[in-house]
């Protein structure tokens, strides 16, 4: 079992109610409502956090990044991943994960994650996203291109990890005349590789031709198993069997001293209105070309208000008692987590610990108990379910490096 | 009651479906952005004295996206070549807001060719002030109301409520565009240094009251191109075939007859 601590970042210290009144927390909320000194204050704080998770033995810090909102600070992920290659010693730094599509330039993506690599010692997890469709407006990048982008900047990024240079790359997205940097990743053959996302068919499918763990966010019990179904059958048609160490989960779990407490802090998972990626107007969430077509219809109908969110909108209650949100003292969140573990069977565990505004006190406080009360146990039951991380189960890099597979690796692609 | 004939035309490795009826001079019309309305006011009075041809452009309607293609210019090609085929020379062009661009790219393509060229509100050139409506962070009711200067004609063409067909066909239609002209966002930054060749005599009509692309933008096609008048349509949105179909039918219809 892989255990990791993420947080998003909140910019938790602007005022909520300037979000509601203009009816919107993302993209063109005006970044007026920023202020720099809370930023500065709060990226030290979650610098602390992290720093504090090794400490109590979790295995890996979590990264992410968004873009022109305040429920993530993290503008560019790689920036924290080159401040925990220096601050931290022993835990990964699993990037959940770069998006692709967003670079211009994937050969400068390749460069920064081999420096990251090398500086951490070999402590890089390099995770890639096609990013939010928000993401996509506010850097500019053509959302109906995002997957095209995300498989050719992977392909590309690959290559330049595993090939030695100078070679030339004349692509549909990208073209460089001369790629050959000096910077490489010190793992070998390449940093592994995980997939975040949510229910994206094509996505779950794409990782599972590829063998990268696929984490999920905070899907439900159900839409996990659908996932891991889905990722099972994919990875039997290549000529593998897909198992724990192919799968991730990212759990909301906050714990406390006292239920009171924890339940308190827990009410903060629903600062954003809600919403994991703010309020914000649909089509920004889903630009035209950026979802997957066979959801148009129903897509277009949420998007002018005649239909509910496909998400539901369920109140924070209704999210505790189906372990949407796990909240308590650790004895309380402990079978819940047995059940996910009994039910989903992850490899990766990442635990999104605090949101919104809880206190750095009782952040660490949390980190602690998670430390020290949580994942002892978590791993103990991990060992009795099978649960291997990839590292654990050595797990191939990629399907490339795979020497158990029923079929030859071309059916793969 | 004008009768509309379907048909398409293989090209390019892709299809391009016609809507076409009248008789009398060749006027192609180049739909705008959101699509078009088969049998809209405007076309049934064009089609009155012309032979009046509706491309459906190639990912809009019931033509099928093109994959390959990157933009605007990449359209207009597609649509000379589609009069190539028809075997239509000297063709009058028609075109409406996005359209308008399409028909501004193929006039200098082949600057002598055109025998009349009409603009209406074309996008294609960057406003000298103010921006082109970003239709990407507006719902898809929301941008084609924003078309219209008086909502009830809004309401009188899509209906108060568009249905979800109508819906879907926005979306499409709008990764259509994100697709060949996301970036600059509708505009092309070399179309201004190509107009001046452009030998059709050229009409624009622009609605007083455009909210999609500013009306500041006319006077640079007017500058631009050798030999264009400007119509400004008063109390007129963008769209101006839809909301005062008589009044541009009119004015078009006499000036390709000219």
């Amino acid at each position: 079992m892989h255990l990791m601590y993420f947080t998003e970042q909140p910019m938790s210290a602007y005022d909520a109610t300037e979000g509601l009144k203009y009816g919107a927390t993302a993209l063109t909320f005006s970044n007026k409502h920023f202020d720099p000194a809370a930023g500065s204050r709060l990226y030290g704080q979650y610098l602390e956090q992290y720093i504090y998770a090794e400490e109590v033995g979790v295995d890996g810090i979590m990264l992410n990044e968004h873009h022109n909102a305040p429920f993530c600070m993290q503008a560019k992920a790689n920036i924290f991943a080159a401040v925990l290659a220096g601050a931290t010693k022993r835990v990964k730094i699993v990037m959940l994960g770069n998006p692709l599509p967003l670079a211009e330039n994937p050969i400068r993506l390749a460069e920064e994650l081999a420096m990251i690599d090398m500086i951490s010692k070999g402590r890089l997890v390099s995770g890639f996203v096609r990013g939010g469709g928000q993401e996509q407006l506010a850097t500019g990048v053509n959302p109906a291109y995002n997957r095209e982008r995300f498989e050719e900047a992977h392909d590309l990024i690959v290559k330049t990890w595993t090939v030695h240079g100078p070679f030339r790359w004349e692509g549909t997205h990208y073209q460089h005349r001369v790629v050959n940097p000096w910077a490489l990743p010190l793992q070998k053959p390449y940093p592994r590789v995980w997939i975040p996302g949510v229910i994206s068919k094509e996505t779950i499918i794409w990782a599972a031709r590829q063998r990268y763990p696929y984490i999920a966010l905070n899907t439900s019990i159900p839409q996990t198993k659908q996932i891991w179904k889905l990722y099972d059958e994919t990875a039997a048609a290549v000529g593998y069997t897909s198992g724990p160490e192919n799968r991730g989960y990212l759990a909301r779990i906050h714990v406390a001293e006292t239920e009171e407490k924890a339940v308190q802090n827990a009410k903060q998972f629903m600062w954003m209105q809600g919403e994991f990626t703010g309020l914000a107007h649909p089509v920004w969430a889903n630009p035209s070309g950026y979802f997957s077509p066979s959801g148009r219809r129903n897509f277009v109908e949420f998007a002018v208000g005649r239909a509910k969110n496909p998400r539901g909108n369920p109140t924070f209650e209704e999210q505790r008692a189906d372990g949407m949100i796990m909240c308590g003292t650790p004895k309380q969140v402990l079978p819940r987590i047995r059940h996910l573990l009994e039910e989903t069977r992850p490899g990766i565990l990442a635990v999104w610990g605090n949101d919104g505004n809880v206190s750095q006190q009782d952040s660490m406080t949390c980190i602690r108990l998670l430390g020290q009360e949580v994942f002892p146990q978590v791993r103990e039951w991990a060992k009795e379910l099978g649960l291997d991380s990839p590292f654990e189960a050595d797990a191939p890099v990629s399907i490339a490096y795979a020497k158990d597979l029923t079929r030859p690796v071309a059916a793969a692609e | 009651m004008v009768a509309w004939t379907e048909s398409a035309i293989a090209i390019a490795g892709t299809k391009v479906h016609l809507t076409r009826a009248g008789k009398g001079p060749p006027v192609l019309v180049l739909h705008r952005d959101i699509g078009m309305i088969v049998g809209s006011h405007f076309l049934d009075e064009l089609a009155q004295s012309a032979e009046v041809i509706v491309p459906h452009h190639a990912g809009w309607g019931r033509s099928p996206r093109a994959e390959w293609m990157r933009s605007v210019r990449d359209m207009a090609v597609l649509h000379r070549g589609l009069l190539a085929e028809l075997g239509i020379e000297r063709a009058a062009l028609v075109g409406l807001g996005f359209g308008g661009w399409i028909a501004a790219e193929m006039a200098t393509m082949a600057p002598r060719d055109v025998a009349k060229l009409v603009l209406v509100a074309p996008m294609g050139i960057k406003p000298p002030e103010g921006d082109i409506l970003d239709q990407a962070i507006v719902s898809y009711i929301d941008y084609a109301r924003a078309g219209f200067h008086d909502q009830n004609k809004f309401n009188n063409v899509y209906g108060a409520e568009p249905s979800t067909d109508q819906l879907e066909a926005w979306d499409i239609a709008r990764e259509m565009c994100f697709r060949i002209a996301w970036k600059p966002y509708m505009y092309s930054q070399t179309l201004p240094h190509l107009l001046g060749s452009v030998k059709a005599p050229t009409l624009i009509a622009w609605g007083d009251k455009d909210r999609i692309v500013p009306l500041s933008t006319a006077k640079r096609y007017v500058a631009t191109l050798p030999d264009a008048k400007l119509e400004v349509i008063e109390n007129c949105g963008h769209c101006v075939d839809l909301e005062q179909p008589g009044r541009l039918a009119g004015l078009v219809s006499s000036f390709i007859a000219r």
